[in-house]
């Protein structure tokens, strides 16, 4: 089967005890469940505190990113960690501000914005 | 003007980005503003992503849609002959997911409601569902009257 790569979906880096997940496409069910796994093993092996989500190369997400979102959030949020999303377009800030992700995640024009407000 | 597409695929993952481009596609001519072909994307992914999670719950299946134009109006219908929903009104319900370990937000069925003019959910246990949902398009350019 013709299985889209993890680096085609999403860059990873870890800065510290920030990780940054950069998506490079449209954040579905489909791409939405290896970043989730790839994610969760970063968090544990790297000891990740706060998450930065970029969105500057994904034009969409739907409530399968959400829940995926939302999920990293609960990984992280009980050992005081925060999340930020950043290079938000118009389609994925409708979304972000309908499901209620700004409740819970600030919103930065850059990584290093979010990552400044993190300290 | 009228125009239909019928297509079905195989309810796996992958299919969902397909069917998203393919509503896009169809739409386009339209000329849709870039927030209303987001609210046709969105909700078809949504719809699809239900069929191949909920209907199929991920073993083999095929996934039916048909799309219609009559004029301004677009008609999406996403179908299933997967297990079917026993408690409709409960699946709509905001938040509410029978699938939370894998998960799901639960918005699926409110994103649908929320993007499209109208939204109507069919289901037999055992058959299948299947999902209508209509959008007038171009509104804002005068088409189209509520």
């Amino acid at each position: 089967m013709n299985e889209f790569k993890q680096s085609q979906m999403a860059q990873y880096e870890v800065l510290g005890t920030n990780l940054i997940i950069r998506f490079k496409m449209d954040l579905d069910h489909h791409v939405a469940e290896p970043i989730r796994r790839q994610a969760d093993w970063l968090i544990q092996k790297d000891h990740v505190r706060n998450i930065v989500f970029d969105f500057s190369g994904a034009q969409f997400l739907d409530s399968s990113g959400i829940g995926m979102l939302m999920g990293r959030y609960k990984q992280i949020i009980f050992q005081g960690g925060k999340a930020a999303v950043t290079g938000i377009q118009p389609p994925v800030d409708r979304i972000l501000r309908i499901s209620g992700i700004y409740n819970i995640m600030e919103k930065y024009d850059t990584a290093e914005d979010a990552m400044k407000s993190f300290q | 003007m009228m125009n239909e597409v019928k297509m079905e695929f195989s309810a796996i993952s992958e299919n969902e980005g397909f069917a998203r481009m393919a509503a896009a596609a169809f739409v386009a001519p339209l000329n849709p503003t870039m927030e209303e072909m987001a609210d046709i994307k969105t909700a078809v992914s949504e719809a699809v992503t239900n069929a191949i999670i909920h209907g199929y719950e991920g073993k083999n299946g095929t996934v039916f849609m048909t799309m219609r134009r009559i004029e301004q109006e677009i008609y999406l219908e996403i179908r299933d002959d997967g297990c079917g929903i026993e408690d409709i009104d409960r699946a709509m319900e905001p938040l509410y997911t029978t699938k939370g370990e894998m998960e799901r937000s639960g918005m699926g069925f409110s994103f649908m409601e929320a993007f499209m003019d109208r939204l109507e959910v069919q289901s037999e246990v055992g058959k299948g569902t299947v999902v209508s949902m209509w959008k007038v398009l171009g509104r804002e350019m005068g088409y189209g009257n509520d």
